[in-house]
């Protein structure tokens, strides 16, 4: 992997809603650049604007302006179309609340990203087994969601957002429903994905300790800016994030 | 994504809410059922009739009358002060005419008369009876003009034979009346035997010329001379030679209404007097020999009976035939089928609604995973074809059962009617028939609705923001 080549390069981004007669600035005028193979934490308290960022880079989101350029593409100028076969080939998603489908089984939750991509059929299964036990959960691919543990879960939604092999997985608060033992394990899976496969890791957390253990890089965000960017090491008291 | 992949999720999502899913399915086929079972009715009912304007041999026909006896809408409207001077008179001279018009196999008159005919039943003496006449040709056995039939048809053209209905033949046996209609109408075979072979008089007013100019005193029309003419009463035996259980032409025809029939060229010979006789004197032209009041054209093929009726109108008689009762006779079934139609749609109509709604609330239930399976990947043409898939899986599935239902309630309403029908002693009849085009017609029309139904919900569900779905609990 190529750490010199930019994965993702958002220039001057903007994200306003307007609520009534006020106009919310989620995002704005971020610029920052994330290598390939890179683990970045994006920090912030609640309302800096961080997850609104993950969703623009996501491309769940448009940009009110500037630009959002994820190998070379820029995110604003796509399709919706393009945006979803984006999501589809190039992004691997984890959530806070996992977002498992909970009338699925986890085997089926697992399968669901290859149904969009639309891969052969005779490949599906063995990259199910295969996700699944890269998380270690090769025994419970008939249970539903709602049968496993938290930690369990999250491993699984791991599994999922793994199975269509992206290039870039962003991790919004991948920890934050867990307790610290489990947290932990998962944070060990993702940098694992991190160090072993090469992929682009952006997580969004507000627990700083957290993003100075497994990121090796660190990008502070308040109201909606980027008030600080670099290693753990030299950083950076920005933001109040603790 | 692939169409098995979208008709698998379609599937499971179906499965996941199966009550709700079932009963807005139900409401679709019983609005299917309601369409297939009003329709088959209209069918049913349109076969009826054809069948029995079929029987009436008219499709091979021509009725022709004089514009003074026979006017339709199309005389009234073109010409409504027409005068008795641009009326054709319908005599043996147009007769003769129509008979080498190409295409024509025989012209006849259409003769029914009331008359006196005395009968001796076994070892009782003879007593009078009263009936109508009518006269048949020789072609009315092959155009299968008679149904419920027991014995022969004339030997010949002009033989002394008579057919009587199995009502008037009950009579003249002295049996007791017939209360029940609907049970078989004709004789047993051995009651008809005991009258076939039988000798039955007709007393009947010959119409013979009179010589007799002799002024009366009264203003006598200069140019009626030889219009004159004499009432002889006669006899004739006639032989009966078969008994009849239903009206021949299916009841249909001006003749179907005798009760003892005669053939057409024996009848003529007869010089009957017919109650129209006298109008007919009245109205015709010295120079006219005998004239009618109505004479049948009979075509070689039903497809030569437009080309013969359009020749003869030019000739400027009226004219009817099957082609205007077949004509009219679509048109009041295209007029019922439309309202049965319509009135069959409204159930499908409002379960329509329930499709919409059902699909509506799935998008509420499932806002959440619409949002899931859009962050991982899934187009917004992916989530409208999934929600149409479903609307259209409940519509197949509505169709079919639909379609099943409605046969069933066809088939209930015909038992319905019918047990009704024999209780008031009329004679039963299949109303009902599911044909083909009515099967697949409904199941498409089903899943047109359904999918018709789904265009809202399916659209509302694509346009669904990914990240307000994905915060909704």
């Amino acid at each position: 992997m190529d750490g010199n080549t930019n994965a993702i390069q958002t220039v001057d981004v903007r994200r306003h809603y307007r609520m009534g007669e006020n106009v919310i600035k989620a995002v704005d005028g971020v610029s920052v650049t994330i290598k390939q193979g890179e683990f970045a934490a994006l920090l912030g308290t609640s309302g800096s604007g961080k997850s609104t960022l993950m969703n623009l880079i996501a491309g769940l989101d448009r940009p009110s302006s500037g630009a959002i350029l994820v190998h070379g593409r820029d995110l604003a100028q796509m399709s919706s179309e393009e945006l979803a076969k984006y999501r589809r080939h190039t992004v691997g998603m984890v959530f806070q609340s996992f977002n498992l489908v909970p009338t699925m089984n986890l085997a089926e939750n697992v399968e669901l990203p290859m149904r969009f991509a639309e891969v052969d059929r005779s490949e599906r299964d063995a990259r199910v087994q295969d996700a699944l036990k890269r998380v270690r959960l090769s025994a419970r691919l008939t249970h539903r969601p709602s049968e496993l543990s938290g930690g369990e879960q999250q491993r699984a939604a791991l599994a999922r957002a793994l199975v269509n092999k992206p290039q870039l997985l962003l991790a919004d608060e991948p920890t934050g429903n867990l307790d610290s033992r489990t947290g932990e394990e998962i944070m060990n899976l993702i940098q694992e994905l991190n160090t072993t496969l090469g992929t682009t890791i952006v997580m969004v957390t507000h627990e700083r300790s957290l993003a100075e253990r497994y990121a090796n890089r660190l990008i502070f965000l308040g109201d909606g800016k980027m008030l600080d960017a670099g290693e753990p090491a030299t950083t950076l008291t920005a933001g109040g994030v603790q | 994504m692939k169409t098995y992949d979208l008709v698998e999720l379609a599937g499971r999502n179906l499965r996941e809410a199966v009550l709700r899913n079932s009963l807005t399915t139900l409401g679709i086929a019983v609005g299917v059922a309601s369409l297939v079972a009003m329709l088959s009715l209209g069918v049913g009912l349109q076969q009826v009739f054809g069948k029995k304007l079929g029987r009436s041999g008219l499709f091979d026909t021509v009725i022709v009358a004089s514009k003074q006896d026979f006017r339709n809408d199309e005389d009234r409207r073109t010409r409504p002060n027409m005068q008795s001077g641009d009326i054709k008179t319908l005599d043996d001279n147009a007769r003769h005419a129509f008979e080498k018009l190409p295409g024509v196999a025989e012209v006849y008159p259409e003769i029914r008369l009331p008359a006196e005919l005395r009968f001796a039943a076994d070892g009782k003496t003879e007593r009078p009876h009263f009936a109508t006449i009518a006269a048949l040709p020789a072609s009315a056995n092959a155009s299968e003009a008679f149904e419920d039939y027991q014995g022969t048809f004339f030997s010949g053209p002009k033989v002394d034979e008579a057919i009587v209905m199995a009502e008037f033949a009950r009579e003249l046996l002295e049996m007791p009346e017939n209360t029940k209609q609907a049970e078989n109408k004709n004789l047993s075979p051995e009651d008809a035997k005991r009258l076939i072979g039988k000798e039955l008089t007709l007393r009947y007013a010959e119409r013979t010329a009179s010589a007799d100019s002799k002024n009366t005193g009264s203003n006598e029309d200069p140019g009626g001379a030889g219009f004159r003419f004499s009432v002889v009463r006669r006899e004739k035996k006639l032989k009966i030679i078969g008994v009849v259980g239903a009206e021949p032409y299916g009841g249909v025809r001006a003749v179907s209404r005798g009760r003892v029939f005669i053939p057409t060229e024996l009848a003529e010979g007869l010089n009957l007097i017919q109650p129209s006789d006298l109008r007919t004197m009245m109205r015709a032209p010295a120079s006219a020999g005998k004239t009618y009041i109505t004479l049948v054209v009979r075509a070689n093929k039903p497809t030569q009976v437009k080309a013969i009726q359009d020749t003869i109108k030019g000739m400027g008689f009226s004219t009817y035939s099957m082609q205007d009762a077949s004509k009219t006779l679509t048109r009041v079934f295209t007029f019922l089928d439309m309202f049965l139609g319509i009135f069959g749609s409204l159930a499908l109509a409002v379960a329509s609604l329930g499709i919409m709604n059902t699909l509506v609330m799935a998008i509420l239930e499932r806002r959440r995973e619409i949002g899931i399976m859009k962050a991982l990947g899934a187009s917004d043409i992916d989530v409208k074809k999934l929600f149409f898939v479903e609307a259209g899986a409940m519509g197949v599935l509505g169709g079919v059962l639909g379609t099943a239902l409605g046969w069933i309630i066809g088939r209930v309403i015909n038992f319905g009617t019918n047990v009704y029908l024999q209780r008031q002693d009329i004679p039963t009849e299949n109303f009902w028939y599911v044909p083909w085009w009515l099967v697949v017609g409904a199941m498409t029309f089903s899943v047109l609705v359904s999918l018709g139904s789904g265009l809202y919900p399916a659209s509302r569900a694509a346009k669904l923001d990914p990240v307000q779905a994905l915060r909704h609990d």
